[in-house]
């Protein structure tokens, strides 16, 4: 057993901790950045899987252009949950 | 939006000539490496929100203003549109391809892959555009 499946487990362990954090957290502006850190984290995952064309998608919408839009939603509304 | 701190607006200013050309190499590309029509015009798309966010929608609307954007997005439509009936006009069906080949491996290659590409990035771009001008005017009441 090689030392990537290892790396492999061991990123999809802490995709689930940020997830879990990125709920319970009261404040909504780290919800979002914990979030787009698990998107960086499931990008990875993706690339060691051999597909680095959903990498480049899952890098650029889910840490682009889907926290800006969380951003401009919460500067809109209330910051804290 | 009013616009940030001194940082935030140098290190936008100095990263969107590189995040710009990012996108359109990605795009430019679609045929030969990972990646392609939607994920170069995300690129790009956000390399201008982040100018957005950095300087405020006043000054960013004199660079790209609401009309620029619907005009760009209904070019990329109809270019996709276009190109499918030339195929139709030439060959047997929609979005078949009349252009000759190429060597393999080239930029100038693929027939008509790389235009489809650039007619799909263009409009993923002015899309993704029109989200953020649309979620930046939707809770200012009636001012368009």
């Amino acid at each position: 057993m090689g030392l990537e499946p290892l790396i492999q487990n061991a990123l999809l362990v802490f995709l689930f901790v940020l997830c879990v954090i990125a709920i319970e957290l009261k404040d909504l502006l780290y919800s979002v950045i914990v979030l787009a850190g698990a998107s960086i984290t499931l990008a990875v995952v993706f690339l060691m899987l051999q597909a680095p064309d959903i990498a480049i998608t899952q890098a650029a919408v889910g840490a682009g252009v889907a926290t800006v839009l969380f951003v401009i939603a919460i500067s809109r509304t209330r910051r804290q949950e | 939006m009013a616009g940030m701190t001194v940082i935030v607006r140098t290190i936008a200013r100095l990263l969107f000539p590189f995040t710009f050309l990012f996108g359109v190499y990605i795009v430019l590309h679609g045929h030969l490496t990972p990646g392609g029509g939607f994920p170069g015009g995300v690129i790009i798309a956000s390399s201008v929100v982040m100018l957005f966010l950095a300087y405020g929608i006043e000054r960013a609307q004199k660079k790209v203003s609401l009309l620029h954007a619907e005009v760009l997005e209904s070019v990329g439509g109809l270019a996709i549109v276009v190109l499918g009936l030339f195929g139709l006009l030439f060959g047997t069906f929609f979005l078949q391809n009349v252009f000759p080949l190429g060597e393999l491996g080239q930029l100038f290659s693929a027939g008509n892959l790389p235009l489809l590409y650039l007619g799909v990035g263009i409009k993923v771009a002015a899309g993704i555009l029109l989200i953020f001008y649309a979620m930046l005017f939707a809770f200012r009441g009636g001012e368009e």
